[in-house]
Parts: C-alpha cells; structure tokens; sequence
C-alpha cells in the first residue's frame, strides 16, 4: 500500500465524511498529509485518529474562502514536509433552494466556497508545484457541475469549478501540473448526500430506480478516483471529468 | 496483496503494445489473464514470458470480428479459471484516409474489428457476468471517437464504441455489470503511435497541442484500465476516461 509513497498532499474540507475518508485513505497509501477544515476540535481529534494508526497527517485552520488562510496552510505545509505535491479541493456546501429562493446571500456565500475556494486553493500551490517540478491538483465537482439539478447556486458553483479546472490544465500543464476534476453522485454515508436525499424532490426508492447500479455512492467510491487522480498512475491525465455516479449521467 | 486478486480478465487485441502492457500489469496486480489476438506464434511467446515472471497467463486465437472465435475464448476462459470479472476490449485498428479515398472495403474493416469486435466481445461476456453477479468491461475507444477529428473513419468507429460503452452501462447496470470507456490521446508504442512518430513536422505539431508536453506511453492508459478494472471503481460506470495529457481540453 504505497501508491502515494513519498508525496505530500493537502485537502481542504479534511474533517467531514468525504474528507475524512481522503485523509485517512491517503495516510495508508504512504502520503504526508495536510488536512484543513474549520472545526479545530473535530480536526485535533482526527489527527490523532490517523496519527494513533501509523499515519502522519496534520490538521490546520483553513477556512477555503480566505487566502490567507490558504498562504498559511501552504506555508505550513512546506515547513512541516518540505513540498507539496497534491491538493485535494475538498471542501463544499450544498444549497437546494430553486432559483426563486436564492438570496444574493445564498448565491455569494455558495459560490465563494465552492468555486472562490478553488480558485485560492490552486493560485495558494501553484507556484509550489512549479518548484517541484509538478503537482496534481483535484477538484470535487458534481454530477450536479454536468446536468440540470434545480438547486441554481450549487450547480452554477459546480459548473464553475468544471472549466476552472480544465483551464489549470492547459495552462500549468507545461509545468508538470495536472489537474482533474470528480463528480460524485450522491454520497450516501457524509452529511451532504444525507441533505441531499432528504431535499431531493424523488423518494429514495426512484432514485435507486434512475441509479443504473442501483445503489448510492460511499465516501470510499469518491477517495479511490481521487487517489487514482493524485497518484503517478495518472500521470498522463489531466483536464478529465472523473464521473463516479453508478452510471447516472450516462442515461 | 494485488488490486485485481482474484479476478479474472479476458483482454482482446493481447499482443500489440497497449494490449501487452495491459495483460502484464494485471498479471501482476493478481488477475489470471486470458488474451487473444490473431498472431499465434507471438500470443505463444507473450504467454510464456508471462509465466516465466510467475504470472497466470494465455493465449488464445482471438478475431474480434468472429462471434464464434469470441465464444470459444470466452468458453476457455471459464475452463480454464472458472469465471470472467473483467473484459478488456483493446483490439483496434487504424486507417487514416481523406473521406475520398476511404474505400467501403476500408470503411467495413475498420468498423468491423473497431466497433462490431467491442460488440460481440460484450455479447459473449454479458451472460457469465450477470450469473456471477457482476463484472467491468472496457472498452478501448480514442479521443478521435470525442470530436471532429479528421481520422473520420477511425474517429468515428470509436465514437460508436463511446456510446455502445453508455449504453451497455446503462442496460446492464442492474446485473452489477459496469462499462466505461477509454480515450487515449497519442501513444507511443502503439497502434496509434508509431508510423506517425516518424513524420516529424506532425510530431511536433501534435505535441505542441498536449498541454503535459510529451506523448503518453502504453503505461498510462493500462492504469486507467487498471482503475477501471477493479473494485476501486465500483461506482463508476458509463464514463468516458481521457488519457491524453490535456490535449481534448485544450484543442
């Protein structure tokens, strides 16, 4: 188990579910980690989860919509482990109000953290990256960044860090950067997909009915395409959309 | 511990480059292998090289266009394992001519072994698949197959495969059966690759369009496959999986 063997790797929104999972999932395939959220408690403890289980991760303050926050973080990532070779752009908020609903508050408050956090995320590694000689960034989209979902600010912010992330691709690419995005269906087992289900306007039931491998997603599902991304594996893909929705877009 | 322990693979097209690389990085990730294509005397040779490394490998004589030669190596491999998880289809072949020139003998050829073969390979596997509860097919199609390229005869046969791809995932999602499809940019070492490596001026033109700024090698696309072939990617299933160093993104 040693895919990430000898990277360094940062991920935003590391204490929730999908986070959690990433750091966990990136700590037993031999990476370093940094793991920024907001909670400091919920952070400290899962550090010394994973730090009690062999794995060196640490938590720091980061809330994704300050760049300073993000220039600590990098700062700090550097000091503690000398490069930074990933960045998982993690953290998100799900809003399922129509259009009519959404406040400009609503709109602003979803769109600066999950597209403006992207953006200060990978401006925060970039010039890093470039003195390592490259980097892989990934950035979790949503099947809701691909279709028509009625939740008008989420699926504009998801839409937004689509094309963000394909213009990376072309522009760092000379050096070495690559940089992906995924796009989970609904996550079954991390609060956002249980917000999800319980605002879907479908019972679960039509849903599964949709789903063509006729079940939800798990936090694993998600990690192991963003290991996939992060690792050397993929080391010839970048500006892709890693789609991992039991088949739901293919329909 | 293996990512393909267990499993078993039947990969078309074994002894080309990408079908190589393939067929030895599943052997060593614990898969047993079977692999047809149509030069016995190389298949033989591939196989025991194969062994010889300790992995669990053979040939089989594979036509792609042939329904009965899929049955039979779908019918060995049961003999033989006692089970098929994973189909690989990679045998392909490239023709580049102008619209004009494309004879419907070209035309019949190059869909019989690009698009039919995929089909027939899908349609031998389908049954075993859904008896044991599910199994991942990959289905080897190309950037050309995602735009206007103008390889229109290779491009579109693989376009053709894209769909079949989303459309096997869609109807046999239910039985745990997952579908995807590849797309490689450029290969060295491939069929896609080497008479074109020696055009220089279409060399360099390629590559100053590849945003990772080299040609990717059989390697990188046999760990898409990888990924695609095991469990990791339980949730994924109707998608198209770019590896092309960001040149779809950036055309």
């Amino acid at each position: 188990m040693d895919r990430l063997e000898g990277k360094v790797a940062l991920i935003s929104g590391g204490t929730g579910g999908q986070g959690s999972t990433e750091v966990k999932l990136f700590c037993q395939e031999g990476a370093k980690v940094v793991f920024g959220d907001l909670d400091d408690e919920k952070g400290k403890s899962l550090e010394k989860e994973v730090r009690n289980s062999g794995g060196e991760a640490t938590y720091v303050h980061l809330d994704v919509t300050s760049e300073s926050d993000w220039q600590n973080t990098v700062s700090e990532t550097i000091e503690l482990y000398g490069k930074l070779n990933i960045l998982i752009n993690n953290a998100g908020v799900l809003l399922t109000k129509r259009l009519e609903e959404t406040t400009e508050e609503d709109w602003d408050f979803v769109q600066s953290v999950n597209s403006k956090g992207v953006f200060l995320g990978a401006k925060s590694v970039i010039s890093s990256m470039k003195d390592s000689g490259g980097g892989s960034i990934v950035n979790i989209s949503s099947i809701a960044g691909l279709v028509g979902r009625p939740w008008s600010a989420y699926v504009a912010s998801k839409g937004a860090v689509r094309l963000l992330t394909k213009s990376i691709a072309v522009q760092y690419g000379p050096n070495g950067i690559r940089c992906n995005s995924v796009h989970p269906g609904i996550v079954s087992d991390n609060s956002m997909g249980e917000l999800t289900l319980s605002q879907f306007p479908f019972s679960e039931d039509q849903l599964l009915d949709d789903t063509p491998l006729k079940r939800f997603a798990v936090s694993e599902d998600i990690a192991m395409g963003v290991l996939y991304l992060s690792s050397d594996e993929s080391s010839y893909v970048t500006g892709t959309e890693l789609v991992i929705d039991g088949g739901i877009y293919a329909k | 511990m293996g990512r393909l322990d267990n499993k078993i693979a039947l990969i078309s097209g074994g002894t080309g480059g990408q079908g190589t690389a393939e067929l030895k990085l599943f052997c060593q990730e614990g898969a047993k292998v079977v692999f047809g294509d149509l030069d016995d005397e190389k298949g033989k040779v591939l196989e025991s090289e194969v062994r010889k490394d300790g992995g669990e490998a053979t040939y089989v004589h594979l036509d792609v266009t042939s329904e009965s030669d899929w049955q039979k190596a779908v019918s060995k491999t049961i003999e033989l394992y006692d089970g098929l998880d994973i189909l690989v289809n990679n045998a392909g072949v490239l023709v580049v001519k102008s619209l004009e020139d494309t004879t419907e003998e070209d035309w019949d050829f190059v869909y019989a072994v690009n698009t039919k073969g995929p089909f027939l390979g899908i349609k031998s596997a389908i049954s075993i698949m859904k008896k044991s509860g599910g199994g991942s097919i990959i289905n080897t199609s190309s950037m050309a197959g995602l735009y206007g390229s103008p390889l229109l005869l290779y491009g579109s046969s693989k376009a053709a495969v894209a769909n079949l791809s989303k459309s096997v995932a869609v109807q046999y999602g239910a039985y745990g059966i997952r579908c995807n499809s590849l797309h490689p940019g450029v290969l060295e070492g491939t069929l896609m690759g080497d008479d074109y490596l020696d055009d220089t001026e279409w060399y360099k033109k390629r590559l100053s369009q590849v945003p990772l700024n080299r040609m990717g090698v059989p390697t990188d696309l046999a760990m898409a496959a990888l990924y695609l072939a095991s469990d990791e990617s339980s949730y994924v299933s109707g998608l198209e999986l770019m590896v092309d160093g960001g040149m779809f993104v950036k055309r």
